[in-house]
């Protein structure tokens, strides 16, 4: 089974906890091992090049960032 | 004809009759409110009451018909810029030019208080100047595109652009100035040290996808700043109904030198989006107030605020804050005296 490591940037706003939630809900509606992890500290974020909070790294890269998507077009850039 | 794809033409005539029937219900919302207040209500026209009423049946909507179309727009717009393509045009600039380029792309880059702290690490790291960066930290709150427009529909174009002129100014100057000052060391350490990865490309939009931008950006801005609004367009109807005509003159008029000074120090530690804040400058300006302590006024409140200089705490040491925001201020206030000598 397809397993992912999922990484949502943001400070705690609003929009990032709703980024999460909608990345756990795709995830879970994929049926695949996931790992949501929220990165609140900025330090953490440079390393990959992100400048606009909210944002998704999926494995390592960066699939979305500056604003929020639904679950359901969640579920094609977690895939 | 390359691009026109025929499907398109159903939506390009819906988008034709919408703005026809904005246009129509727009233009009927002044007389709306005259009759909703002395008609309807049977309020009448010499009282507080009804004048406050008809302002707030005329102004609400008008404000909130203004603000889907403004927003939209400007989400559209701003489908065209990234921090990434902003980065990219600033890094290595000379400081002048940088200072410059950085407040006019600080206006059109999208950008929300909560990405102060990855951006200002994006630029600071990867070499933009931090005089530079602060231009474009100072112009992005501070020259607004919801305000603008406003200000536009409700003063007329000097007026906006007045405001949209002197914001980039403070923006380029401060950001300039500091940059002299040489204050590097009173960055947080840690935000030079920082391994920086490349920049993060995402997929290129295409126009769906922007117009998407556009219509997110309604729902996710006006939804959240209508009730500011209509507090503001209360705030403004309750001074435009009550306040004596020239009250506002005596105490934020010309003649009182203490004015614009006082409206920096009340409106710097005030945050209101834009939206709310129009309001009640317009009744503010309508009872004598002056236009250069009114705009010193409202550029305070939206330029600078508590929850953004909390926000910069964890990439600025306390000096460089302070710094900050007395720069910013002081040119707002030299802004606000200029306009009440000149204007």
């Amino acid at each position: 089974m397809a397993s992912r490591l999922i990484e949502v940037l943001g400070s705690g706003c609003a929009k990032c906890e709703m980024l999460a939630k909608h990345a756990e809900e795709a995830a879970q509606a994929l049926g695949i091992e996931y790992a949501v992890i929220k990165l609140k500290d900025p330090s953490q974020w440079a390393r990959y090049g992100v400048m606009s909070t909210p944002a998704l790294v999926v494995d390592g890269q960066v699939k979305l960032q500056g604003r929020v998507l639904s679950a359901e077009k969640l579920k094609e850039l977690i895939a | 004809m390359g691009i026109w794809k025929s499907e398109w033409k159903p939506l390009v005539l819906m988008a034709v009759l919408g703005v026809a029937a904005w246009w129509l219900v727009y233009r009927s919302l002044e007389p709306f409110g005259q009759w909703f207040a002395f008609q309807l209500l049977g309020l009448t026209e010499r009282g507080g009451l009804g004048l406050a009423v008809a302002f707030f049946a005329f102004e609400a909507p008008k404000v909130l018909m203004l603000l889907v179309v403004v927003v939209f727009g400007v989400g559209v717009v701003r489908s065209f810029f990234t921090p990434e393509r902003t980065r990219a045009i600033l890094a290595g600039r000379r400081e002048s030019v940088g200072n410059v380029l950085a407040a006019l792309l600080g206006v059109v880059t999208p950008f929300c208080s909560c990405s102060a702290v990855p951006l200002f690490i994006g630029f600071v790291a990867t070499g933009v100047p931090l005089g530079v960066t602060l231009s474009f930290l100072i112009s992005a709150p501070m020259v607004n595109e919801i305000a603008l427009v406003l200000l536009f529909g409700l003063f007329g174009w000097k007026v906006a652009a007045l405001y949209a002129g002197t914001g980039l100014v403070i923006a380029i100057v401060a950001g300039w100035v500091i940059g002299r000052l040489k204050l590097e060391r009173w960055v947080e350490p840690w935000v030079y040290q920082v391994a920086t990865g490349p920049s993060a490309t995402v997929a290129p939009l295409t126009w769906g996808d922007r117009v998407e931008f556009g219509r997110e950006a309604v729902k996710d801005i006006v939804g959240r700043v209508w009730p500011y609004v209509l507090a503001g367009i209360g705030v403004g109807a309750a001074i435009h109904g009550y306040v004596p005509q020239d009250f506002m003159a005596s105490i934020m008029g010309r003649g009182a030198w203490w004015s614009v000074p006082l409206a920096v120090l009340i409106g710097v530690p005030m945050y209101s989006n834009a939206a709310g804040i129009i309001p009640i400058v317009q009744a503010l300006l309508e009872k004598g107030a002056a236009l250069g302590t009114v705009l010193a006024f409202m550029m305070s409140v939206i330029g600078l605020s508590l929850p953004e200089t909390i926000i910069l705490r964890k990439v600025l040491k306390v000096p460089l804050i302070a710094t900050f925001v007395g720069v910013v201020a002081a040119g707002i206030l030299v802004v606000g005296y200029v306009f009440n000598l000149v204007l």
